[in-house]
């Protein structure tokens, strides 16, 4: 399943509408960790378009959000099952160690 | 059987791939193993990844951005026909040759790559405080990255810890967001450059605590604070902060190569005289992982060079060379 793009006005309503496990990767432009973990979340998406949801989030158009969830370091990776926060990834990692931050949701 | 590369470089710092520009360039088709993504420093691209402004990188009149001199390095190295992979060592076999290199799971028979030479390059990464509360504050208000996560503190008052040029720039980076930034410091005076001091001597949202070590953190869900104690008089105190960067130092990335090569007493690759073999023939060593004294992005650059260059003479000399190699020339 492609990645989502999630905005201020969409993030409530796409988060509490999946039935998958959404992780949403709060990233910015000038986030050079996060520029390294994204084709690697994509890769991740792609493998996994049954269980779980990828979606991105711009901390930059959007603050309130980040601020909302705490994120005072990027990246972070949000996990939302049934609409409801359920893990926090903090910091770039690489894709087996990702995978294994997953798992429980795979 | 694992093919043998020519050439294996780990890690993908300025040393690494300025060894794979140079033994790319001699038709060795090097195979960089690149690290994977982190936010402790030991990623692909190394330390600059995670600065900003670079100003003493010579060629650069008016500095340039860490990353993107980074970026530049690597697809100068591709260009040349480097094979660049993210992906990181988990253990390494130098007991005989062809080397035997693992990516993933360390425990499978067949490593995954083999080659004549190594160049290591894997750098060093940031030593944290060593207080349990790090754990739980990380990404909480605790942070290894100003340029990635300065953004969040805009009109909060935040500390950084350590007294070298990294504390410092990062001080001014995010004297740029922070009301007051406040710089921890265990001595009286800085080790930073002269040039770096005037500019955070001269910053009016920069205040320094001299002879001061953080005692503890304090905060659960957030950091609200820090509990200093002054080295000289023994006092505690408690400083408000929400954002807290520490600068302490660096730590070499070695522990895949403990009692195999020879490390000094900070964990430092020891390499011989002034060239770059370490203490197994036919493996080189380069950059900051090698280098506890100079640490300059140029410095590591360097030193890629000179493993680079050792390398193919050392190939040339076993006759591991292939029959194109084209040797760096340097004789003039």
């Amino acid at each position: 399943m492609s990645t989502l793009t999630l905005s201020a006005t969409t993030f409530d309503e796409e988060i509490a509408a999946s039935s998958h496990a959404v992780v949403v990767d709060f990233w910015a432009e000038w986030c050079a960790p996060c520029k390294m973990i994204a084709p690697i979340l994509d890769e991740i998406a792609a493998e996994h378009p049954d269980s779980l949801r990828i979606a991105k989030l711009n901390v930059d158009d959007h603050p309130d959000i980040g601020r909302r969830y705490q994120v005072m370091s990027i990246p972070s990776l949000l996990v939302f099952k049934d609409g409801e926060l359920v893990k926090r990834l903090v910091g770039a990692k690489g894709k087996s160690q990702l995978l294994t931050e997953l798992a429980e949701f795979v | 059987m694992t093919p043998t590369r020519n050439v294996v470089i780990v890690g993908s710092g300025p040393a690494g791939l300025t060894a794979a520009i140079y033994t790319a360039r001699a038709n060795l088709a090097p195979l960089v193993l690149e690290g994977e993504p982190s936010s402790t420093t030991d990623q692909p691209g190394g330390q600059l990844m995670l600065t900003t402004e670079v100003e003493n990188y010579p060629g650069f009149v008016d500095g340039i951005m860490g990353p993107e001199l980074m970026g530049a390095f690597r697809s100068q190295a591709a260009r040349f026909g480097a094979e660049l992979v993210v992906d990181k060592v988990s253990r390494v076999d130098f007991s005989s040759r062809p080397f035997g290199l693992w990516v993933g799971d360390p425990s499978a028979d067949e490593p995954t790559h083999r080659a004549s030479a190594v160049i290591v390059s894997t750098g060093a990464r940031s030593i944290m405080l060593g207080l349990d509360a790090e754990s739980r504050l990380m990404g909480r208000g605790l942070s290894t990255c100003a340029t990635c996560d300065g953004f969040f503190h805009q009109g909060s008052d935040i500390a950084v810890v350590g007294g070298g040029d990294s504390a410092l720039e990062e001080a001014l980076f995010l004297s740029k967001f922070a009301d007051t930034v406040t710089v921890i410091h265990r001595r009286d005076e800085l080790r930073a450059s002269k040039i770096m001091q005037e500019r955070a001597f001269k910053n009016e949202k920069i205040v320094f605590r001299w002879n001061t070590v953080v005692e503890d953190l304090i905060g659960e869900q957030a950091l609200e604070g820090a509990r200093l104690r002054d080295v000289l008089t023994g006092e505690i105190s408690q400083l408000d902060i929400t954002g807290m960067f520490v600068a302490i130092g660096h730590r070499p990335n070695t522990d895949l190569f403990r009692g195999v090569l020879d490390i000094d007493d900070n964990g430092y690759l020891l390499t011989q005289g002034t060239g770059t073999a370490t203490n197994i023939a036919g493996v080189f060593a380069a950059g900051d992982v090698a280098d506890h004294t100079y640490r300059q992005a140029v410095t590591a650059a360097g030193s890629g060079c000179k493993a680079a260059i050792d390398a193919e003479r050392w190939l040339e000399a076993q006759g591991d060379a292939p029959e194109n190699i084209a040797e760096t020339p340097t004789e003039w």
